[in-house]
């Protein structure tokens, strides 16, 4: 629905007197995730893009703070050129994703499978509530045990209990070098046997997803992309004992490797008109999920071990909602044609409706 | 006082043995690991099921009595010192692993189960549990959960928050709750994550689902010794700067040599004014080559000595005498204050430099044991309680470290929490806003304010500002001191 205003906010008082001055807001920034953004209420809207820059990073200190609508690709240059980066592997950056955004919608990439997600790398915020106010959480310092874990609360939570406008991160310095091995399996069940002799072997594996499908055609047989970062002087050595582990496989290295999985990071397997949906999930929902997509044309992506299903669909996102809500699974629709974007179950709604109550009192943002 | 008509009824739910009242039976519970504080509670309950929890915590909330959930009481900010007059909730009992799934790599547990029995089960699988505080022998998930505890290998692996999946919740008014999942990934704000850290003013966990690790193939460990605390901190510098991500970098001064070594014989060069060590870990070609390196960079910062552990046994021994630390300091004095700071790491140096000023100029000695890795300084100040105004004079050194973190640009707590022991200092980090909001958010879950009231959040109205004199508790009775 169209909206009756759009206001690009530059400073972060800019935030607070917008947020004073409607009723409703919707934030947004990069809109790399059309349907975080889409919705059937009509608030006011409120740009964040240009309210964008590092603030600070001290490569010493693996740290940096930077303004919310501070573009991914921005910050992954800065930390290159420290040999520096983000391990949470943001998606879509390519696309325009920005901290904030990436930070609202609460997403990572396969990368994060080797040291965690944003959850865990996001240390400090600062976002305006409901009432206008700048409020701040967390610190700028890697370890911090001081007041409540606001920055956790903001991972996931879509503008909804707060407007971010600046965020503190941790980074690591990054592998030197990348190679994968790419394992074919007759059956996503011997797929399966593979992931699971990867996820507990003890190896520092750096990304390990299970491509099922590619619309063009390439690949259709169920594959295994285990990808292992380090030392280069190492890294056939390293992939030599994964080899042995899962049985065979072939290794990719160099630009090859490094496009294929930058492209997995910007979707370009999803078609763009299609719905692309993330599903929190674990190794043993795979198969009930086979079940319902194999018999559909969905494309799917089982990323970092299992724990992260990506479903490009095809279809009416209601219908998987309800598949979703079936299987007991929680989904974000991040592109396509729906007003609601969270999708199948939802937990912990005592819990998260007490939080609103307390951050957004007057229902300044959309409902949880 | 709380009403005669809460202990009526919990003596219906509790049999004698497990409620209870009698001052000798409640002595062990009025102190934690900040022992300067104690409170009686009413009433301690031993609970043995999920469903006692639920059904206490319902109690107190409809008689409006307050209670605090405790583990094995380690916690050295006071957070689970005992309100007077309040509920105590005893966890211990209500210790079993109820799920340890190696294909999931997850493990189900109850609040009372003991940190390294994790850790334990997980082992056959090749698995273990990441978070490792000093106390993991015997402090449990529960409270591990509360203080969002961190442990010696936080920077590359994180505290407890990032390695806690989903929760099964009593909320303080007795609803139930299930947080986050099994999966690594979330949809929603990241509640779990969320309760985790706020010191039990959210309720109390009951089922906790962990994320387990395959355990490293090789560790490779190092000591180094310098002439000066500073050396050891600019090296590990250096080492951050060589861009070698370990999974472990340990600080420890003279006086923290001398006591681990006269407790546990861990082998350390006991002339070292600064003794470094440095822990790799994961796959063995990767950690030789990573750990060449490291002993390169080492040689540049000039340690007078360097030893290389030898096998696991040699490793073991170099961790038991830097986890001993605290309580082995407890060897040189009588008493002592554990601090918990953080600064940012490269203000090491600097910190570490106006601690020694401020130990000189109150003539009280200070052991430094820190994670320098990721900048948490843990000063240890001795004292002799039996001297008049020494805990004092104690106190008032530690409120300057901690108000030194904040200048520095760092935290008042990095592990330890907020508890009792940091009330006074939360208005030094964080402004009015931001306290209000966070008083704000612990009333919509808990208005009567019955889950752990008096720790974490100083009084929204008057937050103390002093550093010295008594603790607002005291003044009005509620707590006294040793």
């Amino acid at each position: 629905m169209a909206s009756l205003q759009t206001f690009a906010a530059k400073t972060i008082t800019d935030v607070q007197s917008f947020v004073q001055n409607n009723s409703q807001i919707l934030p947004s920034a990069g809109a790399s995730k059309p349907a975080l953004t889409t919705t059937a209420d009509n608030p006011a809207h409120l740009e964040l893009g240009e309210l964008s820059g590092i603030l600070e990073y001290e490569p010493a200190e693996y740290t940096f703070t930077a303004l919310a609508g501070t573009p991914i690709t921005e910050v992954a240059a800065a930390l290159a050129g420290n040999g520096q980066y983000l391990p949470f592997d943001p998606p879509l950056a390519q696309h325009g994703a920005t901290l904030g955004g990436t930070v609202a919608a609460g997403l990572s990439g396969s990368g994060r499978y080797r040291y965690g997600g944003v959850r865990d790398f996001l240390i400090g915020v600062r976002f305006i509530d409901g009432q206008g106010q700048l409020v701040r959480g967390g610190g700028k310092v890697v370890k911090n045990a001081a007041g409540f874990d606001l920055p956790k609360l903001m991972v996931g939570s879509l503008g909804r209990l707060g407007i971010l406008v600046e965020l503190s991160f941790k980074v690591f310095p990054r592998p030197q070098s990348y190679a994968t091995l790419t394992v074919p399996y007759p059956t996503v069940e011997a797929a399966l046997g593979g992931l699971q002799k990867a996820t507990t072997a003890r190896l520092d594996i750096e990304a390990l997803d299970l491509v099922v499908e590619r619309p063009d055609g390439q690949h259709t047989v169920p594959t295994l992309w285990v990808r292992m970062g380090g030392l280069e002087s190492v890294q056939e050595q390293r992939i030599a004992q994964l080899r042995q582990i899962l049985g065979a496989g072939e290794m990719m290295e160099g630009f090859v490797e490094n496009a294929t999985w930058q492209a997995a990071c910007e979707f370009s397997w999803a078609p763009d008109q299609w719905a692309l949906v993330k599903v929190a999930t674990t190794p043993r929902h795979i198969q009930g999920l086979e079940q319902i997509l194999s018999t559909t044309k969905a494309l799917r992506r089982y990323a970092v071990g299992g724990q992260l299903t990506w479903i490009a669909w095809p279809g009416e996102v209601a219908d998987l909602h309800k598949h979703l809500t079936a299987l007991n699974l929680s989904g974000l629709v991040i592109r396509g044609a729906t007003n609601q974007a969270r999708i199948g179950v939802q937990t912990g709604q005592v819990f998260a409706q007490r939080i609103k109550q307390a951050l957004d009192p007057v229902g300044k943002f959309l409902a949880l | 006082m709380p009403s005669t008509n809460l202990i009526s009824a919990l003596t219906r739910l509790f049999p004698a043995q497990r409620l209870l009242q009698q001052s000798a039976q409640l002595a062990p519970y009025e102190s934690d690991a900040l022992t300067a504080f104690h409170a009686r509670p009413a009433a301690v309950v031993l609970v043995e099921t999920q469903q006692e929890v639920i059904e206490t915590v319902k109690l107190c909330h409809q008689y409006n009595v307050p209670f605090v959930a405790r583990g094995s009481g380690t916690s050295l900010s006071g957070g689970s010192l005992p309100i007077k007059e309040g509920i105590m909730i005893a966890l211990n009992r209500l210790n079993r692993i109820l799920r340890l799934d190696p294909a999931e790599r997850i493990a189900v547990v109850e609040p009372g189960v003991v940190n390294l029995d994790v850790s334990r089960a997980a082992a056959p699988y090749d698995l273990y549990y990441a978070p490792d505080p000093s106390s993991q022998l015997i402090c449990t998930i529960g409270g591990n959960v509360a203080f969002n505890s961190g442990g010696a290998h936080c920077l590359k692996y994180g505290m407890t928050a990032n390695h806690v999946l989903g929760m099964k919740v009593v909320l303080p008014d007795g609803e139930v709750v299930q947080l986050g999942g099994e999966s690594l990934e979330q949809v929603g704000p990241d509640l779990a994550g969320f309760f985790v850290g706020s010191e039990g003013l959210f309720g109390v966990a009951l089922e906790i689902t962990l994320r387990l690790l395959p355990k490293p193939a090789m560790y490779r460990t190092v000591l180094a010794a310098y002439r000066s605390l500073e050396a050891a901190g600019e090296a590990v510098s250096q080492v951050v700067a060589a861009g070698l991500l370990t999974g472990a970098m340990e600080i420890m001064d003279n006086l923290a040599i001398q006591a681990a070594e006269a407790a546990v014989g861990a082998g350390y060069p006991k002339d070292a004014a600064g003794l470094l060590i440095v822990e790799l870990e994961g796959e063995p070609v990767q950690v030789e080559a990573e750990f060449a390196h490291l002993l390169q960079v080492i040689e540049i910062t000039n340690p007078y000595e360097v030893r290389v552990a030898q096998d696991e046994a040699d490793r073991m021994r170099i961790w038991k005498g830097r986890k001993s630390a605290f309580s082995a300091v407890g060897r040189l004095s009588p008493d002592y204050i554990v601090q918990d700071g953080v600064v940012p790491r490269s203000k090491l140096g600097q910190a570490l430099a106006k601690i020694n000023q401020l130990s000189a100029t109150y003539g009280i000695r200070v052991a430094n044991v820190f994670h320098a890795g990721d900048g948490n300084l843990h000063p240890l100040i001795l004292y002799n309680g039996r001297e008049a105004g020494a805990l004092e004079r104690a106190e008032a050194l530690a409120g300057e470290i901690i108000h030194m973190c904040i200048d520095l640009g760092g935290s008042i707590t990095g592990e330890h929490g907020v508890g009792m022991e940091k009330l006074q200092y939360m208005a030094s980090m964080f402004n009015a806003t931001d306290l209000q909001t966070m008083t704000n958010l612990r009333r919509a879950i808990d208005p009567l304010e019955l889950a752990n009231r008096g720790k974490k959040l100083p009084d929204g109205e008057a937050p103390a500002l002093h550093l010295h004199g008594p603790h607002p508790l005291e003044k009005l009775g509620l707590i006294s001191r040793e």
